[in-house]
């Protein structure tokens, strides 16, 4: 039982992490929080219920939530997100807080207000033999393995190009990309819509394992703000070690102490914030 | 943040007095509306404390108003109202002293992810375990309206009117309290803060010490706010403790006009209104409350106290 609960909070530290990632980078490079990320989540998981309910297979839902991603995250930066830059803070929560509205509004219009199981792929929908009396969901294995393809990809790019090099810039020292002659408006939108793109596929990848309803991005939304605020806002690698740790306390937490298990992850949040105000990989 | 002069005062007053008139007309859905509205009113002024008063936006506010209503729940039921409004205040003003401990150690947007995380926190609380009586919410007991062992004993047709004349009362104390302290010392070093935190402490004042009592404030204000709206319902549920309360008094903040102290007041009214039209007019509630957000932000950005200042 133990491994399969260590094993189920890998997956779920993973997916954390590919939300998270996104929330971590826009905060740190655009200096703006997004509550909107979990309904961006909640987007590409309805994708991919649509993708199955229409007949294809889910994999055809996995590229189409990255390109989808990709363009809805550069259409709300150029059209949204870049004109609040400079607003209060007050304005940019309301502004995501909007947004969230609508995203549920449109949400219930499109699909209604049901829970809606999205079957497992049929070529994965049998068990993996881990021990001699043990064996664990083939998809669970296959997310499991899909996130950390995605975040070595992250890591990759983030450490290895030229890009990654002018994001990590800017998401230590805002400033930076100025003096470094770069147009930070064109990182800004890049950053903003490849954060879209992650939590989209991270809710593609999620639907046939929590099935998709309403608000379901919200308690992925607040989750994941305690992985940013635990790791550092802006460290992607913080994000990574955080959102495993994270999704490890809660899954060992709601197995095996599970009257307080909700409040696990929080009591980890306030001790961090104790001892590291500013989260466990800050640089200052 | 500017605390309105005499004649906005008196304005005011004539309001108020105009609003304590409603019940010998109006009928009891309209007094009910009024009483909601003078509630959202009590708990957008709170947090106008932190967001107007220090430029504190909090995200989990409105985990101290769930926790002054939950106060109902979790005291012995016949109990006089003076001993559950302070009760109630205390607990929320105690809760946001631990939470703002923590809290006021960070900076802006951290601050409210930690707000926020917090505040959720609280509601999971309430939420997931049998403290607060279960998910769906409970009924609870009004306190008594009694005084040195004389009680009033509201008859069941008046209680829409008491509860409008007690709402008002107590809003009118509220605003009273806010704003003698925003003209105090101390709300003016708050003040100081929302402009420059740092020239603040380097003319020597503990900022964050100054943050976290007007933290705890704000808390039992919200505490009391919550209290009357358990009062005014006789009956509380997790959801008062979720951050999308907290984001709806933003969100009557910026309506009304974060510039001033009764701005929040008008905004609740505002937003009670319009939440009223919206649901005669259509069932997408959200799809009116995200149009109207999005409209405020981009259009009305000082507020309907903006407006009056401009047209003034």
């Amino acid at each position: 039982m133990l491994i399969a609960q260590v094993l189920n909070g890998v997956q779920y530290g993973l997916l954390l992490f590919l939300i998270s990632a996104g929330l971590t980078l826009i905060f740190g490079v655009l200096g703006m929080i997004n509550l909107a990320h979990g309904s961006l989540f909640m987007v590409g998981a309805y994708l991919a219920f649509a993708v199955v309910r229409a007949g294809a297979p889910l994999w055809v839902a996995l590229p189409a939530a990255v390109l989808a991603g990709v363009a809805l995250g550069t259409l709300l930066e150029r059209g949204l997100f870049r004109w609040f830059r400079e607003r209060e803070h007050l304005d940019q929560v309301l502004l995501t807080f909007a947004l969230i509205l609508l995203f549920e509004e449109a949400r219930a219009a499109l699909f209604g207000n049901a829970f809606h199981g999205v079957a497992v792929p049929a070529a994965l929908d049998f068990s993996v033999p881990v021990t001699a009396d043990f064996s664990y969901s083939a998809y669970r294995l296959a997310v499991l393995g899909a996130c950390l393809l995605v975040a070595a990809g992250l890591f990759f790019v983030l450490e290895r190009t030229r890009v990654g090099a002018a994001v990590r810039a800017a998401a230590e020292r805002p400033e930076m990309l100025e003096l470094l002659g770069m147009d930070a408006r064109r990182i800004h939108t890049l950053v903003f819509a490849a954060g879209t793109a992650l939590a989209m596929l991270a809710g593609a990848l999620a639907a046939p394992l929590y099935s998709v309803y309403p608000n379901m991005g919200e308690g992925f939304l607040i989750i994941s703000f305690v992985v940013v605020i635990v790791g550092g806002p802006g460290s992607v690698a913080g994000a990574f070690w955080t959102a495993l740790l994270v999704g490890m306390v809660d899954t060992l937490g709601k197995a095996y102490l599970p009257e307080v298990a909700g409040l696990a992850v929080y009591v980890l949040m306030a001790a961090v914030l104790l001892w590291r105000p500013t989260g466990l990989f800050a640089r200052a | 943040m500017e605390v309105a002069g005499r004649r906005g005062h008196a304005v005011m007053g004539l309001v108020a007095v105009a609003l304590a008139f409603l019940p010998f007309w109006a009928s009891g859905y309209a007094l009910q509306l009024t009483s909601n509205a003078l509630v959202a009113a009590m708990f957008a002024l709170s947090l106008q404390l932190l967001v107007g008063g220090a430029g504190l936006v909090s995200l989990g506010h409105a985990a101290f108003f769930g926790i002054g209503a939950y106060v109902l729940f979790l005291l012995p039921s016949p109990l006089s109202i003076l001993a559950t409004l302070p009760m109630a205040a205390l607990s929320a003003g105690l809760t946001a002293l631990v939470v703002g401990a923590f809290a006021v150690r960070t900076q802006k947007f951290y601050f409210l992810m930690v707000t926020l995380a917090f505040g959720q926190m609280l509601f999971f609380l309430f939420h997931d375990t049998a403290l607060g009586g279960g998910k769906d919410g409970v009924f609870v007991t009004r306190p008594a309206l009694s005084l040195l062992g004389w009680e009033y004993a509201v008859p069941r047709r008046d209680r829409p009117a008491v509860s409008l004349w007690l709402n008002l009362a107590v809003l009118t104390g509220l605003y009273a309290l806010c704003a003698w302290f925003m003209g105090t010392l101390y709300g003016r070093a708050l003040q100081g803060i929302r402009a420059n935190e740092h020239r603040m402490r380097a003319l020597g004042f503990d900022t964050n010490r100054l943050k976290l009592g007007a933290f705890a404030l704000a808390g039992a204000c919200a505490g009391i706010a919550g209290h009357q709206a358990a009062m005014t319902e006789a009956f509380v549920n997790p959801d008062m403790l979720g951050w999308h309360r907290s984001a709806e008094a933003l969100l009557m903040i910026l309506l009304g006009g974060i510039g001033a102290l009764h701005g929040p007041i008008i905004g609740a009214f505002a937003y009670v209104g319009l939440a009223e039209v919206a649901q005669i007019i259509t069932e997408r509630q959200r799809l009116v409350q995200g149009v109207v957000i999005l409209a405020a932000v981009l259009v009305l950005r000082r507020g309907i106290a903006g407006l009056w200042r401009r047209a003034a």
